[in-house]
């Protein structure tokens, strides 16, 4: 059974929000070179529907490549961490230092070293901004198994392997998912990154960044709702692979 | 009788910085086989690290442990354990938590014989009916039970139980030592329990064993010999009361609080 009221609550929201935006723009006269209104954004879409589909798919299949490269990348660089209190010590200062460098600052960087490799520039951004909480918390994971665990399975002869698959692995994937949402956040904001700061680029980055040199407000607005849906997608998408494999570690009321 | 379990002579150290950290002191202890052997001792007196050392997962600095005639020097598959924290997998049901030793032990066993052997052992502990459930759906009794069938799916020549009980309030601890009885005429197996609970000592133990303060070395041995299933009266009868009283003076002589 549909529980209504969970969809009518935050629809209405979403609708009261709107209202009060295109009430200020009125009662402001704001004109639309100074601040779009929630009524200027539709035709906004329908004038450049054409580009909205190319540089959604565009940003769209960058931002997934790119996430999927950080979790191949993280959960081992995470296994070898969480497995090795030698390679955590070398690696976790050097990933800190990595983290910390704001990637505004890597994509010219990027951009210079690839020239015209924008496929590539973009998913690089997207997979480096994306794997540091996936590596991080698979490796708390792997380290934070209770010793019991593993003696259960130990004290019968059983590989270290046969522990990892059996035990530590699942016993990780609600933390891994944790951090995926996250990821997933940070890997649509590397891709736009490059699509907003690098000449010629694709994506709806660049398309937000030809409505600011133009100062075409309702574009700009658009791109950006047209940005929180692709991104309300994949978060949900992530969402429904966690119910999928690790649904057990939400715990139901009874 | 023969031994299951020999204890020789067990002494160990676990190297800190700060040097030699001596836990264990030419320990002997001897569990025939089918009998229940309960261990007590002050706190950190390193009864887990005997716990360890019986399951092959360390090795003493000195002295022998020997399991069912040979040299224990690796895991072997004869072993069951269950812990204080029941450490049961919660993406499993109880019925599959119970079965993952016989994936390791017996991987070519069908499926379907796995899962009447899980189901045989659920039943005895009274666990019929919840194979099915995750471990978050059951209170904390019902979980350290189906910890004791994980243990014991396999048909090991010993299970190691860590303060299993530890945890537990009152009244469920008394319904798992009646548990351990029912098993134990059921399915006969040989057991090391460690225990901070004295009652629990002599309701379960065939022998009772004292370890002095660390590092630990067999201060007192007591034999029980109460044959089982024992009733839960036998708590109250005055036997046990002076076979406490004897106990609570050792314990006391172990933490340095009274004169042997």
């Amino acid at each position: 059974m549909i529980d209504w009221k969970k969809i009518l609550i935050p629809v209405s929201a979403i609708i009261v929000l709107l209202l009060l935006w295109e009430l200020l723009v009125w009662a402001m006269g704001w004109p639309d070179y100074k601040m779009a209104s929630p009524s200027d954004l539709w035709p906004a879409f329908l004038r450049y529907q054409e580009l909205f589909w190319l540089y959604g798919w565009q940003t769209l299949w960058r931002t997934v490549v790119g996430l999927g490269i950080a979790v191949v990348f993280g959960t081992l660089l995470g296994m070898v961490m969480g497995l090795s209190k030698v390679m955590n010590d070398a690696l976790y200062p050097l990933l800190v230092g990595f983290n910390a460098v704001p990637k505004a600052t890597v994509v010219p960087v990027i951009a210079l070293m690839f020239v015209g490799q924008h496929d590539f520039n973009t998913i690089l951004m997207a997979f480096m901004i994306s794997f540091f909480p996936i590596a991080v918390s698979v490796a708390i994971g792997l380290s934070t198994l209770e010793p019991e665990y593993r003696d259960i399975l130990r004290s019968l002869g059983a590989s270290r392997m046969t522990v990892f698959w059996k035990i530590a692995l699942p016993k990780t994937l609600p933390e891994f998912f944790g951090a995926l949402k996250v990821a997933v956040t940070l890997a649509f904001i590397g891709t736009n990154l490059v699509e907003i700061i690098t000449p010629h680029g694709r994506g709806l980055g660049h398309l937000f960044q030809s409505a600011q040199t133009n100062s075409d407000f309702p574009l700009m607005f658009a791109v950006l709702l047209a940005l929180a849906a692709l991104g309300i997608v994949l978060y949900y998408a992530v969402v429904a692979l966690e119910y999928i494999f690790a649904g057990w570690a939400v715990r139901t009321a009874h | 009788m023969e031994n299951l379990i020999e204890i020789k002579g067990v002494t160990h150290a676990y190297k800190t910085k700060a040097g030699p950290f001596p836990v264990l002191r030419d320990l002997n202890i001897a569990i025939p086989k089918h009998s229940f052997c309960a261990v007590v001792g002050p706190s950190g007196c390193g009864k887990s690290t005997l716990t360890r050392l019986i399951a092959g997962l360390m090795f003493p600095d000195q002295g022998e442990v020997w399991l069912h005639g040979e040299l224990v020097k690796s895991p072997r598959k004869t072993v069951g354990m269950a812990f204080q924290n029941p450490v049961l997998l919660e993406w499993r049901t109880i019925l599959q938590n119970v079965i993952l030793p016989l994936e390791i032990v017996a991987p070519s066993m069908p499926k379907a014989q796995k899962e009447a052997r899980a189901k045989e052992l659920l039943a005895l502990v009274g666990l019929e009916g919840f194979e099915n459930k995750r471990p978050s759906e059951l209170s904390g009794g019902m979980r350290q039970r189906a910890s004791l069938c994980r243990a014991l799916v396999h048909k090991p020549d010993i299970i190691i139980l860590d303060e299993p009980f530890g945890a537990l309030d009152a009244f469920t601890r008394e319904d798992l030592w009646q548990t351990m009885h029912q098993l134990r005429e059921k399915e006969p197996f040989t057991a090391l329990l460690i225990t901070h609970d004295l009652r629990e000592s002599v309701y379960l133990g065939d022998q009772v064993v004292v370890l002095s303060g660390r590092p630990a070395t067999t201060q007192y041995v007591m034999q029980v010999d109460v044959p089982g299933p024992r009733p839960l009266e036998m708590l109250y009868e005055t036997d046990t009361v002076e076979r406490l009283a004897v106990l609570r003076r050792e314990i006391q002589i172990a933490q340095g609080r009274a004169v042997a």
